[in-house]
């Protein structure tokens, strides 16, 4: 259990007749960056909320950081950092008072907060940021705060819901290899992502297309398996020609 | 509680850098004040009625006189043509005209029956109402004084004494029921915009996604506009005070008690509504339609409530403002103690906790 971040069998969410998510399973190793694919309304946003607690599941069983989906997700939250795609900071506080404001509703104490404040300042390059309004700040400096605040707790996993959208290409190519500096450290990184170079960074990938996953594994061996000239063309066919695939398992 | 206090703290962030909101939560009370304490002004008090004396004798100048010389009525700019009296009302020049008939001055003199003619434009009921009441009563005292001392008619009036408000103001009526109106709508507005804006910025989810209890989340959140909103009563009471010279009969400390109550209240529906809505504008719009027709037209602030048809009757028991503006009324007017006011307040408790059990469980819902 120890080296499995998460654990999911046949998850489900329905919202009415709507199967948003359609009895998923998967499993993401500690210390792996796990890219979670998909058109939008895919079912990516659904699953990550369940994953952090956000969402109660219709069906089906899962564990993050070896705590159950259901019954313990307190400790999940104590366990887990989440930066969604909207950056989630409050344009009304400087960069320091999110951090501060998080900090406290993560339950660390003044030192803990200053102590933190001043490493995450340090490896994010935010300095000479992290005293303005957030609402001041440019996207790409948004961002890393926002990655700031779901780091502060010192979290075993990290979920990201497109945590580069809207960032230019050279502060998403920096915010890759803060990741692997993460992943390296033994974060578990679960990630969504629009962008097919970024999904050729992650150790594995998935992609969903209508609730399910129709497709698992290593970007390079997908590639290779489908005989695609890239994984933007797989994702692409894949998503296309659903019906005419008969997707192994 | 540490989180509480935070929570707390970024929300007093929150009010003092959006000088816009704060802006609301403080002029729009002290606007409503100004509006409902002196524009709206149900006093009667110089009517224009206009007199076409076809008599013209002593008396009938004697009762034209009397007329003006109330406070209740003065003369018209300009003069009423003979012919056309009516045109006068029609132009809204006076509000009602009396005729005097020739033979006026000789009826009174020979103490006989003689009927004095009275035009009164209908279209305002509550005027043409006070007109009739109170130029009766003027001519029946005009009437009296032509009496001859020695003529002895047993004569029967009511000495009535007005309790609570003698001078029978309509800011003392209306006013501390105007505290009720903008405690219910400032609290509902402002919890509702900013929950929304928590929603609209994400801060919210992102927040729960961190160990902090939904109700640590919703008391951190609320315990600023309670504050706010009680600062909001006493500047109006203050207000009150200080431009309608309204007097405090009751105890202070009571009206606080039942103020925290009623706030809770109307933030509860703040909340509730901050659970069915997306974004702050129509948070807004909602909040505000949602407390303020009911709570003018249903809780007795303008309108009696047992004069209403029994369906809206039935409605009135959920509008809390219906228990406080009951409440306020008998503790500063009446200096009510909590004796009288026991079954308003129990109503006011109940109705609070509904909502308050409704809204924390719509707030933390994890099904949505």
């Amino acid at each position: 259990m120890n080296d499995r971040a998460v654990v999911v069998e046949d998850l489900s969410r329905h919202f009415g007749r709507f199967r948003a998510v359609d009895g998923i399973s998967l499993t993401v190793d500690r210390g792996e960056i796990f890219g979670f694919l998909g058109a939008n309304g895919a079912g990516k946003t659904t699953t990550i909320r369940m994953l952090c607690g956000l969402l109660a599941p219709t069906a089906g069983k899962g564990s993050v950081a070896g705590f159950d989906i259901y019954r313990q997700a307190e400790s999940i939250k104590k366990s887990i950092g989440y930066m969604s795609q909207k950056f989630s900071l409050y344009p009304d506080l400087t960069g320091r008072e999110n951090l501060n404001f998080y900090g406290a509703a993560y339950g660390l104490d003044r030192k803990q907060i200053r102590v933190r404040t001043q490493q995450l300042t340090e490896r994010l390059n935010l300095q000479d940021f992290v005293d303005r309004l957030s609402s001041s700040l440019p996207v790409g400096w948004r961002q890393r705060l926002a990655l700031g605040v779901s780091l502060l707790h010192e979290p075993k996993i990290l979920f990201l819901d497109e945590p580069t959208s809207g960032v230019d290409p050279v502060f998403r190519r920096k915010f890759w290899q803060l990741l692997y500096e993460l992943a390296e450290e033994g974060v578990t990184i679960f990630v969504t992502t629009h962008y097919m170079d970024e999904a050729e960074y992650c150790g594995r990938i998935s992609i969903m297309h209508q609730g399910k996953i129709v497709e698992l594994g290593r970007p390079f061996e997908l590639v290779e398996r489908y005989r695609a000239a890239n994984l933007e063309d797989l994702f692409v066919d894949l998503i296309r020609n659903r019906d005419n695939v008969n997707a192994p398992a | 509680m540490r989180q509480l206090r935070f929570i707390a703290k970024k929300e007093f962030y929150h009010i003092l850098r959006d000088p816009r909101s704060l802006a609301i939560a403080i002029a729009m009370p002290i606007l409503m004040t100004f509006l409902y304490g002196y524009a709206i002004n149900l006093d009667i008090e110089n009517i224009v009625v206009a007199v076409v004396d076809f008599d013209r004798t002593l008396e009938s100048r004697q009762l034209a006189d009397r007329l003006y010389q109330s406070t209740y009525f003065s003369r018209p700019e300009r003069s009423v043509v003979f012919e056309d009296p009516e045109a006068a009302l029609r132009r809204s020049q006076a509000a009602a005209i009396m005729i005097i008939r020739p033979g006026f001055g000789e009826a009174v003199r020979g103490r006989e029956r003689f009927s004095l003619g009275m035009l009164v434009d209908g279209s305002d009921n509550t005027l043409s109402a006070a007109i009739q009441h109170y130029s009766s009563v003027i001519v029946a005292d005009y009437t009296r004084d032509q009496m001859p001392l020695n003529l002895t008619v047993p004569f029967i009036e009511i000495s009535t004494q007005v309790l609570y408000n003698p001078d029978l103001k309509s800011s003392h009526f209306f006013v501390p029921g105007l505290v009720a109106i903008i405690l219910m709508m400032i609290s509902a507005l402002l919890t509702s915009i900013t929950i929304t804006r928590e929603k609209e910025t994400g801060t919210l989810e992102q927040l729960r996604t961190a160990p902090v209890k939904p109700w640590v989340i919703l008391s951190g959140k609320i315990a600023p506009y309670i504050l706010l909103a009680l600062l909001d009563g006493i500047l109006v009471l203050v207000a009150a005070e200080l431009l309608f010279g309204i007097p405090f009969a009751g105890s202070e400390l009571l009206l606080l008690g039942f103020g925290l109550i009623y706030v809770s209240a109307a933030l509860s529906v703040g909340i509730l509504i901050s659970s069915l809505v997306k974004t702050q504008q129509v948070a807004m719009i909602a909040a505000l339609t949602s407390t303020m027709l009911p709570s003018v037209m249903l809780s007795g602030f303008i309108f009696a409530i047992r004069n209403m048809p029994r369906p809206l009757q039935g409605l009135a028991h959920i509008v809390p403002a219906k228990y406080f503006v009951t409440i306020i009324r008998g503790i500063m007017l009446k200096g009510a103690g909590l004796d009288i006011l026991v079954i308003h307040g129990l109503s006011l408790v109940a109705l609070m906790a509904v909502l308050m059990t409704v809204a924390a469980r719509k707030f933390d819902t994890r099904a949505g």
